[in-house]
């Protein structure tokens, strides 16, 4: 089955109000642009309706564990941690300055990142280990991984694969943002990965494909989890990079900006509005 | 010594529950005792040594201590930026266990030598690297791993080393243990390369010349105190270690003396910058490298002739 993402569809309020707290990290100076605009859904259906988190308790032992392996989207977790209450909404225009609590990629000295990612292929490795130790501990907390689809170069991502299948570990759920692009261009040009629902079939996983921009399809999505007794899951989710700014939507050139300058701001605040 | 450190880590695993052992692959039977006994706490997760890394990372970062054990090589150049960022990084208390430390793998090839991983494990922020002198000291320090809050770097020697060690002199991660006292000169060193020294301290006094041995199994955090002192009170500070000349032992000490100032002249003994072409035994390629007891002799007798007058010496 393949899902698309509907490059049309119109966003909700609450997804351009999301993306609007990105712009404010932006407004730095700074900052991946594509990458998080493609994940934004995924992790706002997550943190409003799935994950088990205390924000005013960020370090909760009982907590879902969310880990952003492609950390370089982290305004996007940004934006969803503020909103949600786990930091100050402000912290987000201080993005990268010298001194700030958020850096351009996450860590784990931010109030309700698990770990600190950046560099790729970290993310589910760990999530292997946070589930396996819950299981040892008897708790039935959840670990969610969000990868990029570019990440899926990094042997370790099958390393781990490899592990979460022979540990049937049902409660990891890694998360595919497939935006099909990456830094220097097409997924499909650089290093393919198609059948990519297949490869992680292949590897043990159920697997499910969804729009990652349709929130109830997510949604549901989730509440289906686990998709198979004793599997590790697998959702695909097929997303538009730089979705909510039209011009930067698959777009590659827009997948990081070093200066960004006021007016630059002003005309993403404009493209949103106009989605 | 390999032996000891992973009856060591059953040891420990009676007796706290948070004590997990994870291989890579490792040779058939290894711990069965402990998979029988404790099977949730004995993992063997195959040839996927960052894959690994990052798995001991989520569940230290859940309160387990995992003991990670595969060869040298395979966690310091193969999983650099796993064992970097996902345990430096969080400063999580997972330890490396590395078989097969220095030139014990000489038969196999330099795939296989770790002869730079001090030097890369000490790079890291939080990391701490520890190179036993023989099995029993190597028990002592896996037991003071238990505690230790901050990931662990073990270098494992080839096993059946002399036992040079002493219950009596105790273990404390950091603390070096003055093996021998002398008043001419001080030879620092680490690992199974004590033994060594001991033994060349030994044909040196037959020469009349004095000759201090400090043990340095924690080359990081590296005792400083220990080594300014034994520095100061003599003529030459040697170093002596089972590794590349760069960024090892022998650079930690001159990278320490240079900065307090003590102007100790420091020879260093160790591997040149270079791949070994050569195969043999752990013993043979030390001998080529003249880092056996009498070679070490040897070079310090010729340093200090060399240097006749213009090192204070107490006896020469």
């Amino acid at each position: 089955m393949t899902v698309a993402a509907k490059a049309g569809t119109p966003l909700d309020e609450r997804s351009k109000y999301l993306r609007s707290l990105i712009i404010d990290g932006l407004g730095a100076g700074r900052g991946h642009v594509g990458s998080p605009l493609s994940l934004v859904e995924i992790v706002r259906v997550l943190y409003d309706e799935v994950l088990n988190v205390r924000p005013s308790e960020p370090a909760w032992p009982g907590r879902d564990r969310f880990i952003l392996s492609k950390g370089h989207g982290c305004l996007a977790l940004y934006a969803v941690l503020a909103d949600r209450g786990f930091f100050s909404k402000e912290e987000l225009k201080r993005h990268c300055k010298s001194g700030a609590l958020l850096g351009g990629h996450v860590d784990a000295h931010i109030p309700g990142i698990e770990a600190s990612t950046g560099s790729l292929g970290h993310g589910l490795p760990i999530g292997v280990g946070s589930a396996i130790a819950a299981r040892l501990k008897g708790r039935s907390s959840r670990v969610f991984v969000v990868l990029g689809d570019g990440e899926l170069g990094e042997g370790s991502v099958w390393e781990a694969a490899l592990a979460a299948s022979k540990h049937k570990l049902d409660q990891l759920t890694a998360i595919v943002d497939y935006n099909k692009l990456q830094s220097y261009g097409r997924v499909d040009e650089v290093l393919p990965l198609e059948p990519m629902a297949d490869k992680w079939r292949a590897f043990g996983f159920a697997v499910r494909e969804v729009d990652g921009h349709d929130v109830a399809a997510l949604r549901d999505t989730f509440a289906a989890l686990p998709f198979a007794a004793g599997k590790p899951n697998a959702v695909i989710a097929h997303t538009l990079k730089g979705r909510g700014i039209g011009f930067a939507e698959l777009n590659p050139e827009w997948h990081h900006k070093s200066s960004l300058k006021p007016e630059t701001i002003d005309e993403l605040r404009r493209a949103l509005e106009q989605d | 010594m390999r032996q000891s450190a992973l009856n060591a880590v059953y040891e420990l695993a009676k007796r706290d529950p948070r004590v997990l052992f994870i291989g890579s692959d490792l040779g058939a039977g290894v711990l069965d005792k402990m998979k029988a006994e404790m099977p949730d706490r004995f993992f063997m997760e195959g040839v996927s040594e960052a894959a690994i890394v990052g798995m001991s990372a989520g569940l230290a970062m859940d309160g387990f201590i995992p003991y990670f054990n595969t060869i040298a090589t395979f966690i310091t150049r193969r999983c650099f930026e796993q064992v970097a960022v996902d345990l430096c990084l969080h400063d999580l208390p997972v330890r490396l266990l590395a078989s097969g430390g220095g030139a014990v793998y000489a038969p196999l090839g330099p795939t296989h030598m770790a002869l730079e991983d001090i030097a890369i494990m000490r790079a890291l922020p939080n990391m701490t690297v520890v190179c036993p002198a023989d099995a029993p000291e190597m028990t002592r320090a896996i037991d003071a791993t238990l505690e230790w809050p901050h990931p662990v770097y073990v270098r494992f020697g080839k096993g059946g080393d002399p036992v040079v060690s002493s219950a009596a002199n105790g273990f404390a991660l950091g603390k070096a243990i003055t093996m021998r006292r002398g008043r001419d000169l001080a030879i620092v060193s680490t690992g199974v390369m004590t033994a060594r020294c001991l033994g060349a301290a030994q044909e040196l006094a037959e020469a009349g010349v004095d000759a201090s041995v400090v043990h340095v199994h924690t080359v990081k955090p590296l005792d400083e105190r220990a080594i300014c002192e034994a520095a100061s009170m003599c003529g030459l500070v040697v170093t002596v270690e089972e590794h590349s000349r760069i960024g090892g032992l022998g650079s930690a000490v001159a990278d320490m003396l240079a900065e307090t100032g003590i102007r100790t002249p420091q020879l260093r003994l160790a591997f040149p910058d270079a791949f070994i072409g050569t195969y043999g035994s752990q013993d043979s390629v030390l001998e080529a490298a003249g880092l056996q007891p009498p070679q070490i002799a040897q070079s310090i007798r010729e340093t200090l002739q060399r240097n006749k007058g213009s090192f204070t010496l107490s006896r020469l």
